[in-house]
């Protein structure tokens, strides 16, 4: 680990509310929402090997039962959360049971279609979601008593989890079921033929991948107090797995720094150029064909070349 | 029948119409050495890949050990005590020779599960990885990414990621194909220095350096069995000569 970059960026990323206006405030706590549903991706993409199309759906099943559970049936928004956590769970593992039946371009078919059919029950099922309109008036936690109101207080809240989740991640990677799963992405056949099971290995990354994804959801949900069918739309499952390659995937910094470009991108381009998305397309393209790899292998590159 | 390592009975194997295993019936005994020979297309790595359970057989046994296992997944029958090389260099490229041969000495392990321990913590694994590295001659290179190694290097990579399962049945798919005179001494050498408790199934054309090393043999043509015995039986035996020496 390079712990210098590491604990500057974090030192930076701590200090910022400090420093900033409410704006700059807000915008930090959408990339860190952005990021760790990058990171929760490309457990799947980077290091299984398996490209999801389908990841806004665990977003949206967490931020929606947290919603639902927490506005309509009026539960508290710890009790909301922990139902949040355990149906997101129930439904990667169903997820992940399917989509695992297949690999590759299947694989990434399969996860697209299962999260078409959240959005569209995100739309229908108006007697939960309220359709159209979404649920608004979530209310955001008070962990230890501590309001969470303020934008400095609700974005470090959300940098404290996200961090333990990229730490929980940097762990897992480096650990036996992490170079297992590596395995499993490299030479599936072989890994079998050692003793491993690779369905098993997979599934397990699929559900850490999931509820990973459900932790932002819920950050999601407490951030905007609102939340409606577009959240979990295939634009948004898109848009992490943007970030996870430009970014660079199977790498450990490689989803914080493409969310954040995305993220960015996104709210400035839009602010100053009407067709904003085709220039966030010319600015992907430009990655593509200058570092494939991605931002991160691709500048470490470029930088190594220098030398 | 008990003491039997490997028992095939009517194996079958058929794709799409094409038979490629036809009434198949092999005994291995516990610590014999099996040398599996035949023409090119004869169906020696489909054998392999049924035993294995890459591909599951269109009718048929196959006992392990005495346990049927036709229908076991692959990662099963590894930790009955099978472990298998490829004819196609199967490695992890990418990865050091270190961690190839973790990966498979975790395959057996109960900590491959264990999200939160740094894979290269264990000084015993470390010790045990160049071990295994050292009885195939590559302790040196233990750093060294596999997909850099020499040929091979990799084809006595492919066997010490088998031998690190500490297998009870071995199955070599071709393990000198490709290296040189020298090469396939000294591969020979580290194939004949196996314990003996090991039982050794091989595919192999280089019959110099095979036949030293098995005990028996089996021929088959066209996804049969053909002649089947002793080696001094089926070297005698004329079929032998018409099928697979050729002269």
């Amino acid at each position: 680990m390079k712990w210098i970059p590491t604990a500057l960026v974090l030192a930076a990323a701590a200090l910022l509310p400090l420093l900033g206006g409410d704006f700059y405030v807000n915008l930090a706590s959408q990339i860190l929402v952005a990021v760790l549903m990058a990171a929760s991706l490309n457990l799947l993409v980077g290091y299984a090997g398996l490209t999801s199309l389908g990841q806004a759906a665990f977003l949206g099943v967490a931020a929606y039962t947290c919603a639902w559970t927490g506005v309509k049936l009026g539960v508290s928004p710890v009790v909301a959360a922990g139902l949040a956590c355990l149906m997101t769970l129930a439904v990667s593992a169903l997820f992940g049971a399917i989509a695992l039946r297949a690999s590759g371009l299947g694989f990434l078919m399969i996860t697209l279609a299962m999260s078409q059919v959240v959005w569209g029950l995100a739309y229908r099922l108006v007697a939960i979601s309220n359709g159209d309109n979404g649920i608004s008036g979530i209310v955001r936690p008070s962990p230890l008593g501590l309001s969470l109101d303020s934008p400095g207080a609700f974005y470090w809240f959300t940098l404290l989890v996200v961090v333990l989740a990229l730490w929980f991640i940097a762990i897992l990677v480096r650990s036996s079921f992490g170079a297992t799963l590596a395995g499993t992405r490299d030479q599936p056949q072989r890994m079998a033929a050692l003793g491993h099971n690779v369905w098993l290995i997979r599934f397990a990354a699929f559900m850490i991948s999931g509820f990973l994804a459900g932790i932002a959801g819920l950050l999601f949900v407490w951030y905007n107090k609102y939340i409606h069918p577009s959240a979990l739309s295939m634009t948004a499952s898109a848009e992490a797995l943007l970030a996870v390659i430009a970014g660079g995937s199977g790498t450990l910094a490689g989803p914080v720094v493409g969310a954040a470009v995305v993220v960015l991108l996104k709210n400035y381009a839009s602010a100053y150029v009407e067709r904003w998305n085709m220039m966030l397309g010319f600015v992907f393209l430009l990655i593509v064909l200058f570092l494939p790899e991605g931002i991160v292998p691709g500048v470490k590159r470029l930088l190594g070349r220098g030398r | 029948m008990t003491g039997a390592a490997l028992e095939i009975v009517g194996l079958r194997k058929n794709f799409g119409g094409v038979p490629a295993t036809q009434n198949v019936n092999i005994h291995v005994a516990h610590g014999e050495r099996r040398l599996l020979i035949g023409p090119n297309g004869a169906g020696k790595t489909t054998l392999f890949n049924q035993i294995a359970g890459d591909i599951r057989p269109s009718a048929g046994s196959i006992r392990l050990f005495g346990r049927e296992v036709s229908t076991m997944p692959p990662h099963r029958r590894a930790h009955l005590g099978l472990a298998r090389t490829y004819q196609i260099i199967t490695l992890f490229a990418g990865d050091t020779l270190e961690r190839n041969v973790a990966l498979a000495l975790l395959g057996l392990m109960r900590s491959r599960w264990n999200m939160f321990r740094p894979i290269d913590a264990g000084a015993a694994m470390r010790a045990e990885i160049l071990r295994i590295l050292d009885l195939v001659g590559l302790a040196g290179q233990a750093g060294q990414r596999a997909g850099t190694l020499a040929y091979g290097e990799q084809r006595r990579l492919e066997i010490a990621l088998a031998l690190a399962q500490k297998p009870k049945l071995l199955l070599l798919d071709e393990p000198l194909a490709g290296l040189s005179a020298e090469e396939r001494v000294s591969v020979g050498a580290l194939i004949g220095a196996i314990p003996r408790e090991v039982t050794v199934v091989m595919i192999e054309h280089d019959m110099d350096t095979a036949l030293e090393l098995a005990d028996s043999i089996t021929l088959l043509h066209h996804g049969q069995v053909i002649v089947d015995g002793t080696r001094e039986e089926v070297l005698a035996d004329p079929r032998t000569r018409e099928v697979y020496l050729g002269h």
